[in-house]
């Protein structure tokens, strides 16, 4: 369910990418100008409409871009409009479902009526709460980092690999691992607190609802920390020090080159990378089922935990892919809101920023 | 998977000439010859098993897999697969035809297609009338519209397991057989500061397990005799109140726990009462924690306001596909399997961990040679099929899979909600499952 989700939101910014064919030498009335190299002599006779499919540049870029747009067809678009199917009718595991229009939507309601599924609710707001705040937090942190790693520091390198190490470890493991750290009986932060003497019980850590909520918030932050910070640190390092040279002699402070030369070069980069962690803080999975399952009673299910709780578990896949599908016009929104509110194209392009 | 099935199959075959279990295999050359059930010429068989807890009761049924194959020279390729796998696998086989013959599933798995099944009622009268009949919960699950759809192999019980030394300092000689004698135990317990606890999260063996028979043994249940949605009643207020009354006397952190939660904190010597299957035991025993092993014991169920057993305890039953071309070896399998001969060395080798469905078998070695194993013996005479009193659907089933039972219970335990809207909310997602 994350996945499809997830892969909606990847169709999207993929249609920016998309490759198009190759129209930077448009063609004239010669058809040499127009094919690709090697047609067979200088012989005068038109190329047949098979020809022209074989050797003809724009559709040679067609060819190109074919086995691409199959595969994005195959993996992406396919499963996303098959969620989207699902998500009308009352399919169960293993069983063709009948068109039951927008019934599994109306049954998840909206929050203000009064037979709404206060479960679905709750997950919006836990998946909203916990995409805000650990994606604040992970660009605060991981800026921070960035900003650290790219003063001059005895054994850089070194650091800069030891950084990026939490992103490394398959996210399960650091689950079950963080798991542990947080257990309601076995968690070291309990145990080392109580042998020094400052508590004299446990931490209900994963068992009191915000407590649950915060520790998987530190989960996701520590996980997702480095991959910000060596992306903004690539993008530091492409800002030219001559810049930098300019503002001291204009009497510019620290605080100043990092606001008026840093920070602006750096916006495209953010842009990206936030929207990247945004979508994949929101379409989480992982971490939360392997620690609390959505546990205790619900107050950390995300959407993407929910929907395969009740699509895959109690087999409704018509009512799972409506929570998934729910999930789509958020991810939307996110990337509406990091692509045009913080890629300044007019800016990066030259013209004037207004 | 596949490999697998190559791996076994291979196995099967170079264990021909391999000497074993000769007693088992002159006994199923003689099976072979009288037995009502004559499988078809060169056939081979396929079944998809659960993925086993112990590793003994794994081999065992492997020695019987083998000496099926060798007395009838029917092939059986086993696969395994996790609990919550076979389920999907096996609705997509049902659906699409083809898979494996057999399945050995979950709960009411086979009611998830009853059509798809074929009638083994012979089987199950043939296997009924020899060892002293079906237990009522095996009838319920293994039957749909009066024919049997599959062959109840054998329970998974889940019973009280304690610390016998911490109830004793409390005050009691064992864990009281009443549900009001069991929340005096726990509250004492929990002043000698050797609580109990319960898991109160999203645990699919451990926190079904309790709550059900939590609101059960009130008369709370959450569909009547018509599949129609009853769980908002008195029975259910007053199952909730004992609950709370209950849930303050646990460990805290208990709405976090998972199925592997309560093992764990039981043998770090945490808590000291619980529901359980055998595993915990089991563990004690072969990790050599001798002092846990020695102090605990279990206890069954206590019996509430209803007056008499009322426990959810996991069932597998067995099936076999209409679509299968060699449904004669599928059924000769499973009645092979489910022979004395058969049967009681691989109850005996499952140490506990399985229960069996047919009265006759009550007398096996496993239920008396540890005095502890013996609650285990009766956890299919004293569960409910999961439906509760109501039909065996898949509806019931799916009902436990979202937890609306145990979300209702962590709700007003937690103090989410009050009684009126905990029900409210389970109530609301029941009518949704059950129209």
């Amino acid at each position: 369910m994350r996945g499809r989700a997830f892969r909606g939101a990847a169709v999207f910014v993929g249609a920016g990418g998309e490759p198009r064919p190759d129209r930077r030498r448009p063609g004239t009335s010669e058809m040499t100008e127009n094919t690709a190299g090697r047609l067979a002599g200088a012989d005068l006779h038109r190329p047949g409409f098979y020809d022209r499919l074989k050797i003809n540049r724009n559709w040679l870029g067609f060819w190109f871009m074919l086995p691409a747009a199959l595969i994005l067809m195959l993996f992406l678009a396919y499963p996303l409009g098959k969620g989207f199917w699902l998500s009308f009718t009352d399919a169960k595991i293993g069983r063709e479902g009948a068109w039951i229009g927008i019934e599994n939507y109306e049954w998840l309601g909206l929050p203000w009526w009064d037979d709404a599924d206060n479960v679905f609710w709750l997950s919006v707001f836990n998946t909203l709460l916990y995409t805000v705040v650990a994606s604040i937090l992970k660009f605060v942190i991981g800026l921070y980092l960035a900003l650290l790693l790219n003063e001059n520091l005895p054994f850089k390198a070194l650091i800069r690999s030891i950084v990026l190490i939490p992103f490394v470890v398959p996210t399960v493991l650091s689950a079950i691992a963080f798991w542990w750290i947080f257990d309601s009986q076995f968690s070291i932060i309990s145990w080392s607190l109580r042998h020094l003497g400052l508590l004299d019980h446990n931490i209900n850590f994963l068992g009191d609802p915000n407590n649950a909520r915060m520790s998987l918030i530190f989960a996701n932050v520590w996980r997702g920390v480095p991959f910000i910070a060596i992306t903004l640190l690539a993008g530091l390092q492409t800002v030219s020090p001559s810049l930098y040279e300019a503002a001291t002699l204009d009497g510019a402070n620290r605080w100043q080159n990092f606001r008026y030369v840093t920070f602006p070069i750096l916006t495209p980069i953010i842009a990206v990378v936030m929207t990247f962690s945004v979508l994949l803080t929101f379409t989480d999975f992982q971490l939360v089922w392997a620690m609390t399952r959505g546990g205790p009673v619900n107050s950390t299910h995300l959407m993407a935990t929910l929907s395969y709780q009740r699509a895959i578990l109690a087999g409704n896949l018509g009512e799972g892919a409506a929570i998934a599908i729910s999930m789509v016009p958020f991810l939307l929104v996110a990337i509406m809101i990091s692509w045009f509110g913080l890629q300044r194209r007019k800016w990066q392009q030259g013209g004037q920023d207004d | 998977m596949f490999s697998m099935d190559r791996r076994k199959l291979i196995k099967t075959g170079a264990a021909l000439g391999a000497a074993g279990a000769t007693g088992l295999l002159d006994f199923a050359k003689a099976w072979a010859q009288q037995s009502p059930f004559k499988p078809e010429p060169n056939a081979t068989i396929s079944i998809l098993r659960w993925k086993r807890f112990v590793e003994a009761e794994d081999a065992q049924f492997m020695k019987i897999v083998e000496a099926f194959t060798k007395a009838t020279g029917v092939k059986v390729n086993v696969s395994n697969e996790s609990f919550d796998d076979i389920q999907p696998k096996a609705s997509v086989a049902a659906n699409t035809g083809q898979g494996p013959d057999m399945v050995w599933g979950l709960h009411s798995l086979p009611h998830l297609f009853p059509d798809k099944c074929t009638d083994v009622s012979d089987v199950a009268d043939y296997l009924g009338k020899k060892y002293g009949g079906w237990v009522p919960a095996a009838v319920a699950t293994g039957q749909s519209k009066g024919k049997w759809i599959a062959v109840p192999v054998a329970f998974n019980g889940g019973y009280i397991n304690y610390r016998i030394s911490a109830v004793q300092k409390a005050g009691f000689k064992g864990v009281p057989g009443d549900t009001a004698g069991f929340l005096e135990l726990c509250r004492a317990l929990k002043k000698n500061n050797t609580p109990s606890g319960f898991a109160l999260g999203h645990a699919t063996g451990d926190a079904n397990g309790w709550i059900h028979w939590l609101l059960w043994s009130h008369g709370s249940y959450l569909i009547d005799k018509d599949e129609k949605v009853i769980i908002n009643s008195p029975e259910t207020a007053k199952a909730l109140d004992y609950a709370k009354q209950l849930y303050e006397t646990f460990v805290p952190g208990t709405a976090s726990w998972n199925d592997s939660s309560n093992n764990k904190a039981f043998l770090a010597g945490e808590l000291y009462l619980t529901a359980n299957g055998i595993s915990i035991y089991a563990a004690a025993k072969a990790q050599n924690m001798t002092a846990i092993a020695e102090d605990m014991d279990h206890a069954a169920w206590p019996v509430g306001p209803v007056g008499k057993p009322q426990e959810l305890q996991l069932l597998f039953p067995l099936l076999i596909f209409k679509y299968s071309k060699n449904p004669k070896a599928s059924k000769a399998f499973v009645t092979f399997l489910m022979e004395a001969e058969n049967y009681n060395p691989w109850l005996e080798a499952a140490a506990g961990y399985l229960t069996q469905p047919l009265n006759a078998y009550d007398n096996n070695p496993v239920w008396t040679k540890d005095p502890k194993n013996t609650v285990f013996r009766d956890a299919g005479k004293r569960t409910l099929p999961a439906s509760g009193i109501g039909p065996v659907t898949e509806k019931a089933a799916a009902a436990i899979s979202d937890f609306i039972l145990v979300d209702m219970v962590a709700n007003y335990c937690t103090g989410r909600e009050d009684v009126k809207g905990a029900i409210a909310q389970a109530e609301r997602q029941a009518k949704r499952l059950f129209r």
